[in-house]
């Protein structure tokens, strides 16, 4: 069966890799839900008049968050972006699209990063997910976050705990040696160039444009001082 | 203070600021970087149901019926809003009242909100909504924008039309001519935070937690929309994700999240999908442009004629103010501007980052080029020789421009002088390489802003301003503003903004937030620096604020003391007075850029920016470049991607996501170098600077595309430059 999990890391474009992200969707089906119950989507029609009261179906989920294991029972459609903002209270990862094609839910699971907009948050069971607020170790800010600081690599701020949280997931891609899309030699070990960054970096939108100034923080965290 | 004459020395002169310029760190920057400053969306409230829009699917009509009982029975859901049960609503722009009747104007027109108690239950309630229509012809052609347009009302302070000499005339008579038509597409903000509100009651009074812009004039219209008193409203925008125009209306999430609830009497959230943004919101208005420009064979232009027609929403009034730079750009005696305007059933039309010189500089620009051409002048110098000394058409003195300054320092910084005229020479790999330039201009206009400045007992001075930030760092440079006055540390300055129950400030637009909001910093500090000279018996005429106390050499107050009784308040204001009439006030830049075009393909690669601007006293040296880099990028997808596609024949913009409305990524974007000249202004606001938000796009998009024409001896008139459109301009000249 196809894992659902391989398809959502490869992040380096979302527009580049829509296709790919349609086709896992349209496979999702196969996987999640096991023994889910069937969702009400119509409401009963036999009776008329009085509105007929339903349960609301939920289901539970298990997973480590910023280092907490959290236990939530969640209606199955709440997507990992909404369990966090909504069930959480984590509201540092943002909503700019809903259809994985902003950059602004970046999340890292299992170290990898993905578009929590894209999954179900019942899919994760199990899983170790790190938001934009479990970066910094307490009040000393993760040198990325530092760096976008430093260098302005944001001016609104909405889209930058997806592009901080997206870097960091990148350069732990570069230093495992995954070629993008500009890397001349697929054997050997990328570097990291700028163009590299812009490649890695491109499923994440910044309207304020705040684009050359992210390259140089990234390439400031993640060149060893 | 009311700005009636310029100023003389200030305050901030005389020393060599140390904080005011500086790049200093954005002072909200820990909490955006760490996700922890809150945005419209992520407010919740315990007992918080969440609202989602229905969109209406056709673009001319009316609901013929809308199956709410179904609805309404779907588990969750407690409150479905539409037409007929709606409130009755007053109208002020910029709100445009909600849920009125059952008529149809506009595809993606809100027509239902539904509310239920979690998200997801809204959200397919919301999608299950059947809705049933009678269509009518909608008005949506516009393939021929001269078609119904007349002339509108002035707006802006700005008559659509201008006349000065006899262009037709001269323009008939001149040796050389140039006469073209510019399209411009529709365009979305697009900024990342979607359109999100949170409202709740206490007692009769609603409480509003949204995205926008500019409260005041929110504040004004949501209550008269409403139809509650202004005290009886509270708006609240601390972060705001990005605005460019999109966030000056007060949009449906606010009006039905406030009639919401007040009809179930719980909190409600009511963010939009992406989807809805493109059609609930509002957009930059296509533009047809007729640039004409005569010019004598010693290249001084004779006569300048630029016309424009545009659209917008039935029953709308707001036209794209295209010409609005070429009024004050060059200098020619026979001169002529006019705008035009239609109606269709299309989302609402509104201001765009930089609205009138956007778009209209593409036009003008991309002429002079062509202009200078065929005058076989280096499209610097025809600039240079058309520098106008008073504004070309009022004669009233400029307050400050540099526009020749940034011209010079471009061509030395980018080596200009070492381009080949000659399209289509340079070549390198697949790419063919051109250079392009085009001037900037952006008005500057002042707004009345409050603040209040409290003092208080520990040294710590507290800045409450209804004022926005939406990214252009008020936060930062208000702090600024009042740590050199005061000369106490940032970190002593605590600058609350976005609450309309502080004192009303400028918002953000028209690029005038931080001088009229910096401006009125200032006066608060005056105004304490008085009431302390007087509390400590200070000679007012040496008074200087020193190491946390005034003093005048000889007496002086510390700012402890001082507060010791209480925290001391002042309030400040700056009000744009005399000197808005007395002088054109603007400010100026270059753009010069290089790309690369794929031989095969049209690709356009941008390679290379430079932007050099003249624009006032710089107040964060730091955040104004970013200001201007995120101006320049926009200009990118001006230029070559962004474009809203309406399909005619349903009236519906079919790439509305980010997907395929496509807005420049980090792969697009090059190095760009970005150069202040040094420059003060007396006539805008005491600290002597100009708004630079919208500078950065202005001209770009056409330096971008004369650039294109310098590689490939092509030239599209019809932005973007998309692909298809280049390979078969660049196919045509091959053949």
């Amino acid at each position: 069966m196809i894992s659902f999990k391989r398809y959502t890391t490869g992040h380096d474009g979302v527009r580049r890799n829509l296709l790919k992200g349609c086709a896992v969707l349209a496979g999702e089906p196969l996987v999640a839900f096991g023994s889910a119950p069937p969702r009400a989507e119509q409401p009963p029609t036999s009776s008329r008049g009085a509105p007929v009261p339903e349960p609301v179906a939920t289901m539970a989920v298990r997973f480590d968050v910023n280092g907490a294991t959290s236990r939530l029972q969640l209606d199955p459609r709440t997507t990992l972006l909404d369990a966090l903002r909504d069930h959480m209270e984590l509201t540092g990862t943002k909503k700019g699209c809903d259809h994985g094609q902003c950059g602004a839910c970046t999340v890292l699971v299992n170290g990898e990063r993905i578009n929590a907009c894209l999954s179900l948050a019942l899919m994760h069971d199990g899983d170790r997910i790190t938001t934009i607020e479990g970066l910094a170790a307490g009040e000393q800010l993760h040198p990325m976050q530092a760096a976008f600081i430093e260098h302005d690599g944001f001016q609104c701020g909405y889209c930058t705990s997806g592009q901080i949280c997206s870097a960091v997931g990148m350069l732990d891609e570069v230093r495992r040696g995954m070629p993008s899309h500009v890397t001349a030699d697929l054997g050997g070990k990328p570097a990291l160039t700028d163009e590299e960054i812009r490649e890695r970096m491109s499923g994440n939108l910044c309207r304020c444009s705040a684009y050359p100034n992210i390259v140089a923080a990234i390439r400031q965290a993640g060149t060893p001082s | 203070m009311e700005m009636n004459a310029p100023v003389d020395e200030t305050l901030v002169d005389g020393t060599t600021p140390t904080v005011l310029g500086t790049p200093l760190d954005r002072v909200d920057g820990v909490l955006k970087v760490t996700g922890a400053a809150r945005y419209a969306a992520d407010h919740r409230l315990p007992d918080m149901l969440y609202g989602v829009m229905v969109a209406a699917a056709i673009g001319a009509g009316r609901i013929r019926a809308m199956d709410v009982a179904a609805v309404k029975r779907a588990p969750g859901v407690v409150l479905v809003l539409n037409h007929d049960n709606a409130p009755p609503q007053g109208t002020r722009e910029p709100a445009a009242p909600q849920l009125r009747d059952a008529r149809i104007r506009h595809v993606g027109q809100p027509i239902a909100l539904v509310v239920a108690t979690g998200f997801e239950q809204a959200r397919d309630a919301a999608k299950s909504l059947h809705v049933r229509y009678d269509r009518t012809t909608g008005n949506f052609d516009t393939a021929d924008l001269r078609v119904g347009a007349r002339k509108p009302k002035p707006r802006y302070g700005s008559p659509p039309d201008t006349k000065v000499g006899h262009f037709d005339g001269a323009f008939d008579n001149a040796d050389a001519t140039f006469d073209r038509v510019f399209h411009t597409p529709d365009q979305s903000h697009a900024a990342i935070e979607l359109h999100a509100t949170l409202a709740w009651w206490e007692g009769d009074a609603v409480v509003i937690e949204t995205a926008n812009q500019m409260l005041k004039e929110a504040h004004a219209s949501l209550a008269a929309t409403l139809r509650l008193s202004p005290k009886r409203v509270r708006i609240v925008s601390r972060y705001i994700g990005g605005g460019f125009g999109g966030k000056l209306d007060v949009c449906a999430d606010a009006l039905l999240a406030a009639m919401a609830s007040r009809m179930t009497g719980r909190p409600v959230k009511v963010v939009m999908t992406r989807q809805q943004v493109f059609f609930a919101t509002s957009r930059r208005p296509q533009t047809a442009q007729r640039v004409r420009l005569g010019a004598g064979t010693d290249g001084r232009l004779v006569a300048i004629g630029h016309q424009s027609w545009g659209e917008t929403t039935v029953g709308d009034a707001f036209w794209e103010p295209a010409a609005l730079g070429t009024r004050m750009l060059y200098a020619a005696p026979h001169r002529l501007t006019q705008h035009r305007l239609g109606q269709r059933n299309k989302p609402r039309a509104s201001s765009m980052r930089a609205p009138g010189e956007a778009v209209g500089m593409l036009a003008l620009e991309n002429a002079m080029d062509e202009l200078a051409e065929q005058l076989d002048l280096d499209p610097v110098e025809l600039r240079l020789r058309n520098e106008p000394a008073r504004h070309p058409e009022t004669d009233v003195p400029f307050s400050s421009r540099n526009l020749v300054a940034c011209l010079n320092e471009g061509v030395g910084r980018f080596g200009w002088t070492d381009r080949n005229p000659k399209p289509r020479q340079r070549r390198e790999g697949r790419f063919w390489i051109g250079t392009g330039m085009a001037a900037a201009v952006r008005g500057n206009p002042t707004q009345a802003s409050t603040v209040r400045l409290r003092l208080h007992a520990d040294g710590h001075v507290q800045l409450q301003t209804s004022m926005t930030d939406i990214g252009t760092g008020t936060y930062t440079i208000l702090t600024q503003v009042a740590a050199e006055l005061l000369d106490i540390a940032p970190d002593r300055i605590v600058v609350e903004l976005g609450d309309t129950a502080f004192p009303y400030g400028a918002g953000s637009g028209g690029s005038w937030g931080a001088g009229s909001s910096g401006g009125s910093v200032y006066d608060a500090v005056s105004r304490l620096r008085q009431r302390l000279a007087m509390q400590g018996g200070i000679d007012i005429a040496t008074a200087r604020f020193r190491d946390g106390a005034l003093t005048d050499g000889s007496h002086s107050l510390s700012l402890v003391d001082a507060a010791r009784g209480g925290p001391v308040e002042v309030i400040g204001e700056l009000k744009p007075g005399k000197n808005s009439k007395a002088f054109s006030q603007a400010a100026y830049g270059a753009h010069f850029v290089e790309v690369g075009v794929d031989a095969d393909t049209a690709e356009v690669r941008v390679r290379r920016m430079l932007g050099v601007f003249a624009a006032g006293r710089i107040l964060n040296e730091k955040t104004a470049r970013s200001q201007c880099i995120g101006g320049m990028i926009f200009g990118i997808g001006t230029a070559l991607s962004e474009q809203l596609v309406m399909d005619a024949r349903y009236g519906s913009f079919i790439n509305h996501d980010l997907a395929e409305y496509q807005i420049p990524v980090h792969a697009d974007v090059p190095d760009i170098e970005v150069v202040f000249l040094p420059e003060l202004d007396p006539a805008s606001n005491p600290l002597k600077s100009k708004g630079i938000g919208e500078l950065g796009i202005s001209g770009v998009g056409a330096a971008i595309t004369n650039a294109i024409y310098n590689a490939v001896g092509v030239r599209v008139r019809d932005y973007p430059v998309r692909l298809e459109r280049l390979l078969e301009a660049m196919d045509r000249a091959a053949t």
